[in-house]
């Protein structure tokens, strides 16, 4: 190395030898080495750090990353029936263009003034979210849905001053281990059976477990296993009657053509919005919402960014900023309600383009494309010998659930072989669920075809 | 070529497009996608779909979204776009603590390809060996930076990260019986707020220590707080100040001593790359914010990634799945006796991992410390020439060199001329310039940091200096002309009256028609 000419790389323009030297003097000291006083011997790092060669060359760089990338196959080449929390939906390319648009990519922190357009496009993803979901308020993108169905919760803790939440069992088990680690141990948590043969909520049980500790339940609809919960209204009543937040997680593409549930009772709705114009990205493509009512109790417990629209000195220009900012940690540190920080922003930004591109229309259809899919697809698939499609007797929205046990075969084998035909199957259910032991979670969307269906259907008649 | 001076004030107008919200460019009949249609064999094996449905659960009505066409939603978007001033347009280097370095459009390129966009996270391990190798890769840098043990890339950001140090520390005393008992966690105030509000939604009660007048935390103030009711510490350094606290091995020892943890927030990691590391001031957490130290963008505020280190004793702690290697291929780990469980879905944001990954095979051992000291260089030519700008300081440690930025104060300005530091914010963006204060409290009166990282040339730092001159000089002359700005933006004064008001504020645009235009 050291007999190679050393060049400046692209990314560090002070690095030119003589403006170094320049500003060194300006400074008035040696050598770089000397702005370092401050950190003790002791505490110095000897050496040279371990990593491999640098690849300084653009190209050099590219070509090294895209070979290793190589070695993934992805839902664009195969055929994919993965979903769980994370969706392929179709993400029109005007997303992809606003989201990649510099101005946003390289934001951050800006005022209302030279970041307006952050300001407003995320006011607009928060009021067209509202319709979406009929409710007046909704925050600024959090990490994911395990994020805000977590805060959500601890929402409901300090609205109604108690501890205990009450958990439908049919939750995503990754969120429900996100959850778990976000209450414990402020907010305890307690599971809610489902009657076995539907999915929907044991409404027996869940009386049973409500008393006057009970901040609210969480269940949400369409359930991680596919099904819709109809019993919403009745799950709300007995919540309210009990002085406690019924919370909701939804599936926003789903509210074209299914209630939100701010209609059946819901205080407090939260989700993902990664199905709203946000690439899969190995699962890098989440975001969260929480959406509630326009009442100060619950405006002032929710620890993200809401911008809110005002005016300026100029008559008729909007203007945007914080509303009660002094309730976020930014403000107060430990006295403010959770923390803020760098979350999902951009993510919000891009459901915003969607939501405007989709309209009524576009979301209304979408939800009927899906539904006829994947009726479609149990129908086919519950043909098959040995398969029974759906396990719960209720209707599904995008995902529904696959019992191989009668087959004979393993959902491990099953997808091996699949893998090999080009076909992605679906989630194994046997670790996350004991009782669904060889059932796997299917999802189909608007992007799968009568052909892509029916080629799964044909390759598990090969192999079954 | 020759080089000339670049560095002057630019006649600078943002875009102004007096943009419409989205739902008054709503035009019945008017689409902006339309999506595949079902085949017709589908129809007719299950009929509309919807009928199916449980009755009481079919939404009627449709959502009140607005219908607009497809350019013209991109054109409003773009407008938007415009109205918004990003690290790639601006000389950004006065949001201090917030790295705002270059990030590299190639890693964008990288990104964007469909081997990563079209990864679900649920595929069988053998389909994304290439996703898992750039994950194990950058835990094995990031050992290799801090000297500790194993990352987690799952928590979602610096805040989320610390929570997730938070928990840990918290798993581990209740491992040992002990958690009841140990609940404090110590910080100090110049420690980003979230470093107190994250442990503080754990249950923690937080003991936060305040500087002395070199801007320290001292370590007698560490004693008094120290008890067997210790859980932790969680600390930056150097800290929001750019000092760098060189007593911190005493810190963690005083915490260690007692039975604490300590928790290294390394969100100001850019000045010491390669230079010292949480091994060698015996930390037994940290964590990098991959969105700011390793390039990945801000995205307006997230996705993010805060990536997660703990020494060998703590890896049972930490959030599942980790990627391992066998020496054939990669896997995911759930395995972990005393795993915290998940903190964010799936694996995190694998692009804002697969950008760090990029940009540390870009530079290098070498590079990194490279970057690492031209951080520190433009830093400290920075605090020169801003202590010799009227009426601004920089507090604490007088005399002394920083590393990789300066909390400055306005105090004098303000005293002298009534222009806040809020004012000069409002003018700097007259030339193009962002400007912020800084976290709150406000220790540092009428604060403002600057970090310049390592990106900016000094042509572009001069030009950043000279607009802070420009606004000073005219606070002194003409200070209604700052108290009024900005002039050059996309808006002018904003009335920010209506946002604390419960009756008045309005989040979404149905609010406000609710609230402000009679609307039901």
């Amino acid at each position: 190395m050291s007999k190679k000419e050393k060049k400046v790389h692209p990314y560090i323009p002070n690095s030119v030898p003589e403006v170094k030297a320049k500003m060194l003097e300006e400074i008035g000291v040696k050598d770089i080495e000397e702005l370092y006083g401050d950190i003790p011997e002791g505490l110095r790092f000897k050496g040279e750090m371990d990593l491999p060669e640098a690849l300084p060359s653009e190209h050099d760089l590219k070509r090294h990353v895209e070979k290793i990338l190589s070695g993934n196959q992805t839902c664009q080449e195969n055929i994919s029936f993965l979903g769980g929390g994370c969706w392929k939906h179709y993400v029109p390319a005007v997303c992809d263009e606003i989201s990649q648009r510099s101005e946003f990519l390289t934001a951050y922190g800006g005022e209302p003034y030279e970041d307006h357009g952050r300001f407003h496009a995320l006011f607009e993803y928060e009021s067209l979210m509202a319709e979406l979901l009929d409710m007046d308020v909704v925050n600024v993108p959090t990490y994911d849905w395990c994020q805000a169905a977590g805060t959500s919760i601890r929402m409901a803790g300090r609205i109604t001053g108690r501890t205990e939440i009450l958990v439908s069992d049919t939750v995503s088990p990754e969120r429900l281990s996100a959850i778990n680690n976000y209450c414990r141990p402020v907010v305890t948590l307690k599971m809610v059976k489902h009657y076995p043969e539907t999915g929907v909520m044991d409404l027996e049980d869940l009386k049973s477990k409500m008393s006057s500790s009970t901040a609210g339940i969480y269940f949400e609809n369409p359930s991680y296993l596919g099904f819709i919960e109809h019993q919403g209204k009745a799950i709300s009543d007995i919540t309210h009657k009990n002085g406690a937040l019924s919370i909701v997680g939804v599936d926003p593409v789903s509210l074209g053509i299914i209630i939100p549930p701010s209609h059946y009772g819901a205080d407090i709705v939260c989700g993902d919005i990664q199905g709203l114009g946000m690439h899969m990205s190995y699962g890098g493509g989440l975001g969260g919402f929480i959406a509630t009512r326009d009442e100060e109790k619950f405006v002032m417990e929710f620890p993200s960014r809401l911008f809110g629209i005002t005016k300026t000195s100029v008559e008729g220009e909007y203007g945007f900023g914080d509303v009660a900012y002094d309730r976020t940690s930014f403000a107060e540190r430990e006295g403010g309600k959770e923390f803020v920080g760098t979350h999902a922003a951009l993510y919000g930004i891009t459901a915003a383009v969607y939501l405007s591109l989709m309209g009524p229309k576009g979301m209304q259809e979408m939800g009927k494309v899906i539904v006829q899919k994947s009726q479609y697809a149990m129908k086919k698939l519950s043909e098959i010998n040995g398969v029974k499609v759906p396990i719960f007797e209720l209707p599904h929205f995008k995902e529904f659930t696959v019992d191989f046990k009668a087959a004979g075969k393993t959902v491990e084998d099953i997808n091996k072989f699949l893998r090999k035909n080009g076909i992605f199957g679906g989630k194994d259910l046997s670790k996350e669920f004991p009782e669904l032991e060889n059932c796997a979670l299917y999802c189909v969307t608007e992007v799968h075809t009568k052909n892509d269906i029916d080629h799964l259907v044909q390759t598990l008649n090969d192999f079954l | 070529m020759k080089t000339i001076n670049k560095s002057k004030l630019r006649n600078f107008h943002q875009a102004k497009w007096d943009e419409p919200i989205i739902f008054e460019l709503s035009t019945e009949g008017e689409r902006g996608l339309l999506i595949s249609e079902v085949e017709k064999e589908i129809e007719e094996s299950v009929g509309d779909g919807i009928s199916k449905l449980p009755e009481n659960m079919i939404r009627k009505k449709p959502p009140a979204l607005p219908e607009v066409s497809q350019m013209r939603v991109l054109k409003h978007y773009l407008r938007l776009s415009q109205h918004c001033l990003g690290a790639d347009f601006n000389i950004d280097i006065g949001q201090g603590t917030c790295t705002m370095k270059y990030s590299p459009k190639i890693n964008e390129v990288l990104v964007r390809s469909p081997k990563v966009t079209e990864l679900h996270p649920f595929q069988d391990e053998s389909t994304v060996q290439g996703a898992l190798e750039v994950m194990y890769k950058l835990d094995i840098f990031l050992r290799e930076i801090s000297g500790l043990s194993k990352f987690s890339l799952q928590p979602g950001g610096g805040a989320s990260a610390i929570f997730t140090m938070a928990s840990i520390i918290h798993a581990y005393h209740e491992f040992r019986g002990e958690a009841e008992k140990r609940d404090e966690i110590i910080t100090t105030i110049f420690s980003h707020p979230s470093d107190a509000a994250a442990a503080a939604v754990k249950g923690y009660k937080i003991i936060t220590l305040y500087p002395n007048e070199d801007g320290l935390p001292e370590v007698g103030a560490l004693k008094k707080a120290v008890s067997d009711r210790t859980a932790g510490l969680l600390i930056t350094n150097p800290e929001d100040t750019g000092i760098f606290n060189p007593k911190i091995e005493e810190f963690t020892k005083i915490t260690h001593d007692v039975g604490g943890l300590c928790g290294y927030d390394q969100a100001n990691a850019n000045g010491i790359l390669g230079v010292t590391r949480a091994k060698e001031a015996n930390f037994d957490l940290c964590f990098f914010n991959l969105h700011k130290t390793f390039s990945s963008p801000h995205g307006c505020g997230g996705p993010a990634t805060g990536a997660l280190g703990v020494t060998e004793e703590l890896i049972n702690y930490l959030p599942v799945p980790v990627v391992e290697f066998d020496g054939d291929k990669y896997f995911l780990n759930d395995n972990l006796p005393n795993t915290i469980g998940k903190v964010r879905g799936f694996h995190g944001v694998f692009p804002a991992v697969l950008r760090a990954y990029a940009w540390v095979m870009s530079l290098g051992a070498e590079g990194l410390k490279e970057a690492a000291s031209v951080a520190v260089l433009n830093n400290n030519y920075i605090l020169e020439k801003i202590k010799k700008v009227n009426g601004a300081s920089a507090p604490f440690a007088r005399g002394r060199h920083r590393i990789e930025q300066v909390r400055y104060s306005w105090e004098q300005l303000t005293r002298e001329t009534g222009v806040t530091v809020e004012d000069v914010i409002c003018r700097m963006v007259d030339f193009g310039f962002h400007l912020w204060t800084s976290h709150h409290p406000f220790i540092v009166p009428e604060p403002f940091t600057i970090e310049p990282t390592e990106s900016y040339s000094k042509d572009e730092i001069d030009e950043y200096i000279a607009g802070l001159e420009k606004v000073v000089e005219e606070a002194y002359k003409e200070p209604d002309k700052v108290k009024n700005a900005p002039y050059n933006s996309v808006v002018h004064k904003i009335d920010n009256s209506t946002l604390d008001d419960p009756q008045k504020w309005a989040i979404t645009w149905r609010a406000y028609l609710k609230k402000h235009k009679g609307g039901s």
